[in-house]
């Protein structure tokens, strides 16, 4: 989380600032023994929502650099956008890196136990909990309707009269089937959702979240998050200082 | 002495019209084990339901004596030990623990009690090794039987199954028979495993169209061919 903050609050064009955040992430993704490569692969799943950002560079005015039509409209690239740009992608790219690392190297329960203990409401834990809990298994209904339209999509032997159609069915049909099957899911997952309230029901669930105490964070564990967010800390005033 | 479970007159009806009971009556003594039986639709999950107040008819019941209202709505929900028919209902905490620990964590017990709880009901179904375990990594036996356990650390007085054999192996059949078989409560088990009924629960209730249509000794009326016939059901 600090990690982000700091990402993000970096002042504009600090890049050795990045530099330096980069090889934090780094060291964790090669201390924790999940490899760079696993990293990388996974955190460029994530790049296709850094061109969101996209327009900046034609939008940010500046020194002109390139101009070129479209259409009836002039296109022009400035310098301060194109720098924007390659800011805000690396900051989402740094960003995703590290939310990765955290991801794959503690349990989600962990991860419930901590925002417990950093007091976000306990409500919206429960609905993670609840969500992490049932993802798999809505996951494993739309895949049993997914093999059962998979068991059913024959191809009928026919005369050759016949074979000109195409079989599958045509596009918008298929298109039916598949909303037919969203929806169906949809249903589901509600019907899900009630009879799991009621089972909550029959155990005592009165509409309020309840858990045992946190456990109180190890000593050593609060040197370390000192320590990490003070070196979070200086980089980023070093980089307000010089860059800002 | 009080019944374990009185129900008079009920009658229910759901929202969309359908009369789903039409007038049951029906009274379990302390540790009386009870199968309820009859056709898809006859009303059997509609009447676990009624027992712990989820789904609320006319009639009156009442369980361990106390008749069911919203001031004793609590008291029998940790008496009943509802459980379900698909246990990924049941089990909807990310571990074991902490399904089994829900209902006392909602008793109001304290931590180390919870504790004590969940160990116990945990090695009474033979799961103790599962407690820090995913749910979803488990199999359609074990998470049948960590399903009761979620019950039994309530210490409920009794046991509400729906389905409790469906889609089980004979294996895993065969072992939730001889748990069920041990526990000393008072049990209704809403079944179609006649097999089970006639090994496991001396009393059987038939219900068919919202109505008791037979309540006797199993023995006699699993060997009734035309009466089970006529309720949809066959004998074993």
């Amino acid at each position: 989380m600090a990690f982000i903050l700091t990402v993000s609050l970096t002042p504009l064009g600090a890049w050795p600032v990045y530099v330096l955040l980069w090889s934090i992430v780094l060291s964790a993704e090669i201390l924790s023994g999940l490899g760079v490569g696993y990293v990388l692969r996974r955190a460029s799943l994530a790049l296709p929502f850094a061109l969101a950002a996209l327009p900046l560079v034609f939008t940010t005015p500046g020194t002109p650099w390139l101009q070129f039509p479209l259409g009836s409209w002039q296109l022009t690239l400035t310098l301060d956008g194109l720098l924007r740009f390659a800011n805000v992608a690396v900051k989402s790219w740094l960003s995703v890196q590290a939310a990765i690392v955290l991801a794959s190297t503690t349990e989600f329960r962990d991860l419930l136990l901590a925002m417990r203990a950093v007091r976000i409401p306990r409500l919206l834990v429960a609905m993670f909990g609840l969500m992490w809990r049932y993802l798999f298994v809505l996951v494993d209904e739309a895949l049993r309707l997914m093999r059962a339209r998979a068991a059913r999509s024959g191809i009928a032997r026919r005369p050759p009269e016949a074979a000109r159609s195409r079989p599958g069915g045509s596009l918008a049909w298929r298109g039916k089937v598949a909303g037919g099957m969203a929806g169906n899911l949809f249903l589901r997952a509600v019907d899900r959702s009630d009879r799991i309230y009621v089972a909550m029901l029959s155990r005592g669930y009165d509409g309020e979240v309840r858990s045992f105490a946190s456990r109180p964070v190890p000593p050593g564990a609060r040197v370390t998050l000192a320590i990490g967010l003070a070196l979070l800390g200086l980089l980023w005033l070093g980089g307000l200082l010089v860059w800002g | 002495m009080h019944h374990s479970i009185e129900v008079t007159e009920l009658t229910f009806s759901y929202p969309d019209g359908h009369r789903a009971l039409r007038g049951v009556s029906f009274s379990i003594a302390p540790g009386e084990k009870v199968a309820l039986v009859g056709p898809n639709g006859a009303g059997k999950s509609t009447l676990l339901l009624h027992l712990n107040g989820i789904l609320r008819g006319q009639g009156s019941i009442a369980v361990c004596g106390q008749p069911l209202s919203e001031a004793t709505l609590g008291a029998i929900r940790s008496a009943v030990g509802m459980v379900f028919q698909d246990p990924d209902d049941q089990l909807f905490s990310l571990t074991v623990f902490d399904d089994v620990a829900f209902g006392p964590i909602y008793q109001g017990l304290p931590e180390a009690e919870v504790r004590v709880r969940v160990e116990q009901a945990l090695t009474e179904v033979g799961m103790a090794d599962r407690a820090a375990r995913v749910s979803h990594h488990l199999s359609g036996g074990e998470k049948k039987r960590i399903a009761i356990a979620t019950v039994l650390s309530m210490e409920p007085e009794i046991l509400a199954l729906d389905e409790p054999t469906s889609g089980l192996d004979p294996r895993a059949r065969r072992d939730l028979i001889r748990l069920l078989g041990g526990l000393p409560m008072t049990m209704l088990v809403s079944t179609h495993d006649l097999r089970m009924v006639r090994e496991l629960l001396p009393r059987t209730i038939i219900l068919d169209g919202g109505l008791v249509v037979a309540d006797g000794p199993t023995a006699e009326l699993l060997n009734a061919p035309d009466l089970l016939q006529a309720h949809g059901l066959e004998m074993p």
